[in-house]
């Protein structure tokens, strides 16, 4: 989990070392996360085979336009994260309080703009159920939505703890923890995007 | 064991000191989340186990008699996914595995102790709402199998969601696991000087790492199967069965190692601990572990041998499944060879070692049957399945946890176990496990089928004996557990080391302070310096 970094004085011997096992922790959790992905991909890539031709046919349906601004708004925001955490490791924490909102607003944007989406496919009759592809398609960026709402959540308790000056050049590990989270939700998403919007 | 000793570490000290729920409740002390996790698995144990007595009693007659066919699948279900999910998964890993490893590694706690709670609570809201499902008992046996899971009545969604959380539960348990045992072990303790309890727990985090997340996704996509009807698993809609099973069996099959690895590690440091032996080759049980864990994620598809996967698939899986066999005969091997010219003393902990090792060897070697093509067909479905893997099960992991508490009970509370009862229902235990589930291997390959409550009248003698059995089991059991409450308030004071032990735990004081150690050890050889040949770091 992204906020565990930093309260584990009673084992660690010092905070370098902390820092360190926090590291690991999240990149360990990540590849959980990739195996959580995994069957769905796996799923995805059995029934493609299986049926190219309607793969083809119902992606035209979905709506190319706002799924690729959507996959513009993830990349700007993980940029937004990045920079939020090069600020607080020199030191800026004014900055870094700046780059969440910005995350956070477009992290909120891409969530907005799934709804429209969505809403749009459901107006068309597309339903999850609807046929294969559209099951997966809404699993799959279902469930990558919800880690985005998970990450906008972890990313507004940063945003508290950030304005009670809880970083420091010091000390940023749920930060730089939860920059990783969010990079990888932003991978996720971009090889959604191909599979699901730009079949040849 | 000294008068001044005893003294120094009696019960009612230590890290049980403090008193009130919440300081249990809040603890962020591996070693109260640790016993917390015993009583809760321990518990399902039991109530799993009246379930399995229900079950015996049902097929004391070849008819439905005490309960309907509904009822019958009820509770094999109920049996089946308590003792698996709320017993046997998280029974030594979560328990005994909290309680050890920093203490066997010399450390103060694991590495994310808040996780290490929220990990415990998560085991508990899961175990919550999975009793929400008993409104509607699931009906579809531990395996959920669509269609007929995607179709039934029974709360397949709620038990889906409490599984789900079960299982995130076990993978941050992992996760702690394999940062702690990466990143504070004490100064000299390299990964060769390591506990091999410490080896297969690594091991173990592995599978649960990588194995688990699998098994999440397989519950949320049964679960969009019966709320929307996605039809990923449903043919009529272009979908496939046999993807469930595969998913399920990528979890279900490794997960059989996360219940076997711990009890393993447990066997390797009884054995030498009683044979005041150094153990027999250490890096090669040791690295044992390792490739059973590897290894166990490649021969998922032997679950699946009828279910109509391509025949050259099944050929792959069933040499991958003998392969499994060579790091665990590697392990036996090793036992036996520390057991060689060592000089033995049977304890209780050790009469359940070396039952386990018997036991195991009787449920490994009748796997190859089953990993076997053409004797699978047989086989398969049949009692001869429900008698394996109670052999690797129950007379391999729960043998190796009874061996486990037996001797680690005076470092978990401070206080002796009676040898006497503990020896008296060790003796019951065996008789009645082998009475119960030796038989059922012959009444499996005379046809015997399993999960049904009804079954032809030539296999009623067959049951009867397992039946009289399990009551022999059950009574040995409840003798056991008579003697953990008892000696756990009565128990003599145990001194630090009752059994003479090398590894780190047996240095600090039984019960350990909640800090564990005063100062940090410095580790400067293996914990296996029981003198003689072969003595010194691996």
């Amino acid at each position: 989990m992204p906020d565990e970094g930093g309260k584990v004085e009673t084992a660690h011997a010092d905070a370098g070392l902390a820092y360190e096992s926090s590291k690991l922790g999240i990149w360990i959790f990540l590849g959980t996360e990739v195996l959580l992905f995994g069957g769905l991909f796996l799923a995805y890539a059995v029934f493609r085979i299986k049926y190219p031709e309607l793969f083809h046919r119902d992606h035209l349906e979905l709506n190319r336009t706002l799924g690729t601004v959507n996959t513009v708004v993830l990349i700007c925001s993980s940029l937004s994260v990045a920079a939020g955490i090069t600020a607080i490791r020199n030191g800026k924490a004014d900055v870094l309080k700046k780059s969440l909102v910005v995350t956070l607003l477009l992290g909120a944007t891409f969530l907005a703009i799934k709804y429209f989406e969505w809403s749009e496919d459901f107006a068309h009759g597309i339903y999850p159920g609807t046929d294969v592809f559209f099951s997966l398609y809404f699993m799959m960026a279902g469930v990558h939505g919800f880690h985005v709402l998970c990450g906008l959540l972890v990313m507004a308790w940063l945003l508290v703890q950030a304005g009670r000056g809880r970083f420091s050049a010091e000390y940023s590990t749920p930060v730089e923890l939860t920059g990783i989270y969010w990079h990888f939700v932003d991978l996720v998403w971009i090889y959604l995007y191909p599979m699901f919007y730009l079949i040849g | 064991m000294s008068e001044e000793k005893a003294a120094q570490s009696g019960p009612g000290r230590g890290y049980l000191e403090e008193k009130g729920w919440r300081s249990w409740a809040y603890t962020l002390d591996h070693k109260r989340i640790g016993v917390m996790y015993l009583f809760t698995t321990l518990f399902f144990f039991l109530l799993g186990g009246v379930f399995g007595m229900l079950i015996r009693l049902e097929l004391l007659t070849p008819g439905p008699t005490f309960f309907s066919d509904q009822t019958y699948n009820e509770m094999f279900t109920m049996h089946g996914s308590m003792m698996i999910f709320l017993f046997i998964i998280p029974g030594i890993p979560s328990g005994l595995g909290n309680f050890l490893i920093p203490l066997m590694i010399g450390a103060r706690d694991v590495a994310f102790p808040r996780l290490n709670l929220a990990s415990y609570w998560l085991f508990i809201m899961g175990i919550i709402v999975i009793l929400f499902s008993l409104a509607h008992p699931m009906d579809t046996g531990w395996t959920f199998y669509t269609p007929y899971s995607a179709k039934t009545a029974a709360s397949v969604t709620v038990l889906s969601f409490g599984i789900f959380l079960v299982g995130m539960s076990s993978i941050l348990t992992g996760l702690n696991f394999i940062v702690t045992i990466h990143q504070l072990r004490a100064t000299g303790m390299s990964w060769l000087r390591m506990p091999l309890f410490i080896w297969s727990m690594y091991a173990t985090s592995i599978i649960q790492v990588v194995a688990t997340p699998v098994i999440g996704m397989t519950f949320i996509l049964l679960a969009m199967e019966r709320l929307f009807g996605i039809g990923l698993f449903d043919p009529d809609k272009g979908g496939d069965p046999l993807l469930f099973q595969h998913f399920f069996w990528f979890y279900s099959h490794p997960v059989v190692y996360v219940m076997i690895l711990p009890a393993m590690g447990a066997i390797s440091e009884i054995i030498p601990t009683f044979s005041r032996k150094p153990i027999f080759g250490y890096k090669a049980i040791a690295y044992s572990s390792i490739a059973i864990a590897l290894a166990g994620f490649l021969v998922w598809g032997h679950h699946m041998f009828v279910a109509g996967m391509s025949v050259y698939a099944d050929v792959i899986f069933s040499i991958l499944t003998f392969s499994v066999a060579i790091p665990t005969g590697v392990k036996v091997f090793n036992w036996i060879a520390t057991l060689y010219k060592g000089s033995i003393s049977l304890d209780s902990p050790m009469l359940y070692a070396l039952t386990f090792i018997f036991l195991f060897i009787v449920g490994g070697l009748t796997g190859p049957f089953l990993g076997s093509l053409a004797t699978d067909v047989h086989l398969t479905d049949t009692y001869f399945v429900v008698a394996h893997f109670h052999y690797t099960m129950m007379g391999g992991t729960v043998m190796g946890l009874f061996a486990g508490l037996h001797y680690w009970f005076p470092k978990l509370t401070g206080r002796m176990l009676d040898e006497r009862p503990a020896k008296t229902a060790w003796a019951i235990i065996v008789v009645g496990f082998n009475i119960t589930f030796f038989t059922m291997f012959i009444t499996g390959m005379q046809g015997m089928p399993r999960r049904f409550a009804e079954y032809p009248e030539k296999y009623q003698a067959g049951n009867v004996i397992s039946s009289i059995g399990a009551a022999i089991l059950a009574f040995g059991i409840l003798v056991m557990f008579y003697n953990y409450v008892r000696c756990m308030f009565r128990g003599a004071p145990a001194p630090a080391d009752p059994w003479r032990g090398k590894t780190l735990e047996w240095t600090v004081p039984s019960p350990p302070p909640t800090e564990n150690f005063e100062t940090i050890p410095t580790v400067t050889g293996w914990p296996y310096s029981y003198g003689g040949k072969g003595d010194g770091d691996a």
